[in-house]
């Protein structure tokens, strides 16, 4: 039994696509992220999902029962909302309750709830107040309990951190991650945030252009981009993305860009097809983070890059190479000391790259 | 580069010193001039309500009353108790508070309503159904006068307070529904988009949620209305006479029916006694008129 389930679910407003055939499914106890840029059909999902946007094509099922044509409020579901969206006028109690005395729930099972859920997220001494007199942490807080309250199969949570102050959006960050630790229920979470969507989901659905891209587990996102998309978008900076030709002679794959000398071995790579290498135009992937100053494995490819740029971070320093005349990103530690305008050894770990068709722009 | 001194910019400190004195005294001058001008009226309609007849005839527009002489406010509000021809403002007031209380709440509340179906409820051809609304507000009354007469007549209520309260709250929805849409419109949906999922329906969420939050919208809605209602005369003169006359018909025809000699006393204070509702409901109303109600409990 999948708690959630969605089987190819299209939706449009007016002549826009917003979605486009939409397949997902999240296990019990899952804490599923989408993830993408502003307009991609996220957030326009969720709602979905919560049964305040309808559907063109496609069916929502939440415990194998089909919900498309439920009520919200029947779903079984609770929604945290970017904008909090507590009720102004009524203090903290009455916006928690709100929902359960709708669903004409007994007084004592009230009472009993609101006391379980309130000392839990520490808002028992904010009963009284008005949403207007509390701290945007803690708005948030009791936002995210008038959903617990409620005790749903699912929790929808609308980029529910993006109203916060930096530091702040960290400390919640990690108190929704400890709530789901600790409650072990099923979650999808809407945000544009990879750090936020790396951090939190057991599974991410990379989204753009109202297509999932790649749903998989964050290290597999990370490292086993399924296209050029989510390799650029995931990671800061986005992995370089080097345009090149594939050389295949007697077994051996090399990567080389045009008119370059420079081969760059391919040994290790797990190939999804191995077949029609030589001579494909692709992308050669690897992250900055992937480039070293020293040589950390055997395997790593020695390359002399003129340095063109530095950024300094604190931590850390952004460096751009030129490769060939491509731009080539490279994070070291800002105790390195590197020369402009001249020549560096540098090594790629070989281990980590990843490969697109430059056509299609899929992981080969 | 010009080369500057000590000494020089010393002067050109003065020299903006004397400027800025010079502005200042300027500005004030032409704000007490347009006050003065805007105050006038309103001095002279007051010292000549609290004038005898004599008085008047001897001094000029400008004398301070001899006293405080409230006779002509008593004849104003009560007439002089004889019969026929005397006509005062007293039951015609009462007619106006009939009429406005039910127009203001009725064009109210149907404004809130359909300013909040407008922006929480979208459907399709809302936005014409709200551009024809807006039409409301820019159609000339002298230009619907013949029609609504027409309908008033077969809905068997012309000449009467009930007609007038129709009249008025059907030409007040336009500009409430203005009102509250805008309003509306910087509410969040997703306070909506949170009462659905917790179970709240169409008139629950309107009532409990969104109703309680829109004082300040209510207040400037109550305040035009009201000011619009009760200083209404084409209405008021066209679609009734004689008992069911509002106020303002009957300050007409009590200025204009003086069969012997015109009594400027009575005409100010009866003119002043007019005016003094919508006064008290800026006095009262604006107290309230606090903004931002909202502010802080959506957003972070």
């Amino acid at each position: 039994m999948k708690t959630l389930k969605i089987e190819e679910l299209s939706k449009n407003f007016g002549s826009t696509e917003v979605l486009r055939k939409i397949n997902l499914e999240i296990d019990e106890g899952n804490f599923l992220v989408l993830l993408g840029p502003s307009g991609c059909g996220k957030s326009t999902l969720l709602n979905i999902i919560a049964g305040l946007e309808t559907i063109n094509e496609g069916n929502v099922h939440i415990d194998d029962y089909n919900v498309s044509k439920v009520e919200p409020k029947d779903r079984n579901i609770a929604m945290v909302f970017q904008s909090y969206a507590l009720y102004p006028s009524m203090n903290v109690r009455e916006n928690m309750i709100f929902g359960l005395k709708q669903a004409k729930v007994s007084k004592e099972k009230i009472e009993e709830q609101l006391e379980k859920v309130s000392k839990f997220l520490q808002v028992d001494a904010l009963l009284e107040r008005k949403p207007s007199q509390l701290s945007g942490g803690q708005r948030q807080r009791v936002a995210i309990g008038r959903a617990l309250v409620r005790e749903p199969r699912i929790f929808l949570f609308d980029e529910p951190l993006s109203n916060l102050d930096a530091k702040l959006r960290v400390e919640m960050r990690r108190e929704i991650k400890k709530l789901h630790q600790q409650l072990k229920t099923t979650v999808v979470y809407v945000t544009h945030d990879q750090t936020e969507a790396m951090s939190l989901g057991t599974n991410i659905a990379i989204m753009n252009h109202g297509v999932i891209q790649q749903n998989d587990t964050p290290e597999n996102i990370y490292n086993k981009p399924s296209n050029t998309f989510v390799a650029d978008f995931i990671g800061s900076p986005s992995m370089n993305l080097i345009k090149g030709n594939l050389k295949e002679s007697s077994n051996k794959v090399s990567f080389a860009t045009h008119g370059s000398n420079i081969e760059i071995p391919i040994n290790g790579y797990d190939f999804k097809e191995k077949s029609n290498l030589d001579n494909k135009e692709v992308f050669f992937g690897i992250r900055p983070e992937h480039i070293f100053f020293k040589k950390s494995n055997e395997e790593d490819f020695e390359i002399n890059l003129r340095a063109d740029l530095s950024e300094y971070i604190g931590h850390e320093q952004i460096m751009t190479f030129n490769f060939e005349n491509q731009e080539v990103l490279a994070k070291f530690p800002s105790t390195v000391k590197i020369d402009l305008s001249k020549n560096t050894k540098l090594f790629f770990d070989l281990t980590q790259i990843s490969l697109f068709d430059a056509k299609t722009e899929e992981r080969i | 580069m010009q080369d500057r001194t000590y000494s020089s910019y010393k002067q050109l400190e003065q020299k903006s010193k004397y400027t800025n004195m010079f502005l200042r005294w300027f500005l004030y001058f032409v704000l007490v001039i347009f006050a003065l001008y805007f105050i006038f009226p309103l001095y002279v309609m007051v010292v000549t309500s609290l004038k005898t007849m004599e008085e008047i005839r001897q001094g000029t527009l400008l004398t301070w009353p001899s006293g405080l002489n409230f006779d002509s406010w008593l004849v104003a509000w009560g007439g002089r108790g004889y019969g026929a021809g005397d006509t005062f403002l007293k039951p015609y007031f009462w007619n106006s508070i009939k009429m406005v209380v039910p127009a203001v709440f009725f064009s109210t509340f149907i404004g809130a309503m359909a300013g909040y179906v407008l922006t929480k409820w979208r459907f399709k051809g809302d936005k014409w159904v709200f551009l024809f609304l807006l039409f409301g507000c820019f159609i000339p009354y002298q230009a619907i006068l013949l029609p609504m007469a027409r309908t008033l007549g077969v809905l068997g209520i012309s000449n009467s307070v009930i007609g007038l309260v129709l009249v008025h709250t059907v030409y007040g929805i336009p500009f409430t529904t203005l009102f509250f849409r805008n309003f509306y419109v910087s509410i969040p949906s997703e306070l909506v988009k949170a009462a659905r999922i917790d179970g709240a329906g169409f008139f629950k969420i309107f009532f409990k949620i969104l109703l309680p939050i829109s004082t300040p919208i209510i207040v400037v809605t109550i305040i035009w209305q009201f000011t619009q209602i009760w200083n209404d005369f084409l209405f008021g003169s066209t679609f009734s006479f004689g008992e069911a006359a509002p106020i303002q018909v009957a300050l007409n025809n009590m200025v204009l029916s003086s069969t012997s000699v015109k009594e400027y006393n009575v005409d100010m204070a009866s003119a002043i006694i007019a005016g003094i509702p919508t006064l008290i409901v800026y006095v009262l109303a604006g107290k309230y008129f606090i903004r931002g109600l909202t502010s802080g409990a959506v957003k972070g």
